[in-house]
């Protein structure tokens, strides 16, 4: 058993108790909270899951606006649930339908941390990857990893020699800006990103509109 | 002789694996005070540390994994814990973040 996998366990356990507590709790502020909470050690969680980028919108997103959003909610409407509603029965079936089929499904995906998954072979060298192929030791793809970043430590100790050789060694974009991120983003999916942004625009032109209040009479309605 | 089987048992270098399980445990400790704490600002106490132990893990497995990048990460997780907090307190001050 590898060490960051059993901090990956308690997490997990950590993120389950928060989920059954927002459920539960009948003090609808304590829930926003807890959510905000579950939000964070998700966010924790994908940190540890090597999906950073995840892990960031995962904390702004879910703890920070809509945190902000649920408790303006509860501004307007008051923070006490009154009514407990008994459990909806075909809901509940239905739920648990879904899931076992959806648990089904991934009988099929390879075993986590496998070193021969399709995800952890197609990035393996290009310094993304490599903190989930840790959490399965011994493994020939482990290896060859770690005889990787020892050729990389050798190369990056002498810079002065391989400074010519840094453009080519990282040449992953074909003569395209050397930054990876820059070059996924404008490069290779430059339309994708326009309409993105077009469509992130609209979204906050349309949260202005409904958040602003009415004209003329700003202390009513509205949060902004 | 044992810390070194243990570490080469876990493939995880020891300080940071307690460093990250004692960070699990407060996280597990503020847990309970947002769980039970009797008033909302208790609740809202355990949510900034805890945005705080966020940051703190983000930094520990940048350790952990040999990524120093993440540092910076950890630190754009405090600006937002903090920018936060101060809404959610001032949205219960003032009803409104204006």
């Amino acid at each position: 058993m590898n060490g960051i996998l059993l901090i990956d366990l308690i997490l997990l356990a950590l993120v389950l108790v928060a989920a059954v507590a927002t459920v539960e709790s009948r003090n609808l502020f304590a829930a926003a909270i807890l959510s905000s909470i579950y939000s964070l050690l998700m966010a924790c969680f994908w940190t540890s899951m090597d999906a950073v980028d995840v892990a960031y919108t995962e904390a702004a997103v879910g703890a920070g606006i809509s945190t902000i959003l649920l408790i303006g909610t509860l501004v307007l409407t008051g923070s006490r649930e009154t009514v407990r509603k008994a459990v909806h029965w075909p809901a509940l079936l239905l739920c648990l339908a879904v899931g076992s089929v959806l648990i089904f499904g991934t009988l099929d995906m390879p075993a986590f941390g496998d070193p021969n998954a399709p995800a952890q072979q197609h990035a393996l060298y290009e310094g993304f990857t490599g903190q989930n192929i840790l959490k399965a030791p011994g493994s020939k793809a482990a290896e060859d990893y770690e005889a990787y970043l020892a050729t990389e430590d050798a190369a990056h100790s002498h810079d002065g020699e391989h400074a010519h050789d840094e453009h080519a060694r990282h040449d992953y974009f074909h003569g395209h800006v050397p930054n990876q991120v820059t070059s996924v983003i404008v490069t290779y999916r430059a339309f994708d990103t326009m309409f993105e942004t077009c469509v992130i625009f609209c979204a906050g032109i349309g949260m202005i509109v409904l958040l602003r209040g009415r004209r003329g009479n700003p202390m009513k309605g509205g949060l902004l | 002789m044992i810390l070194a089987e243990v570490e080469s048992m876990l493939n995880t270098d020891i300080p940071t694996l307690v460093g990250g399980v004692a960070l699990l445990f407060g996280i597990m400790l503020l847990l309970v005070r947002a769980i039970a704490g009797p008033t909302n600002y208790d609740r809202i106490l355990a949510m900034n540390a805890i945005g705080t132990k966020t940051a703190l893990f983000v930094a520990l497995l940048g350790f952990i994994t040999e990524r120093p990048a993440f540092l910076d990460i950890a630190l754009a997780y405090a600006i937002l814990n903090f920018v936060g907090t101060i809404a959610i307190l001032k949205f219960i001050r003032h009803r409104r973040l204006g």
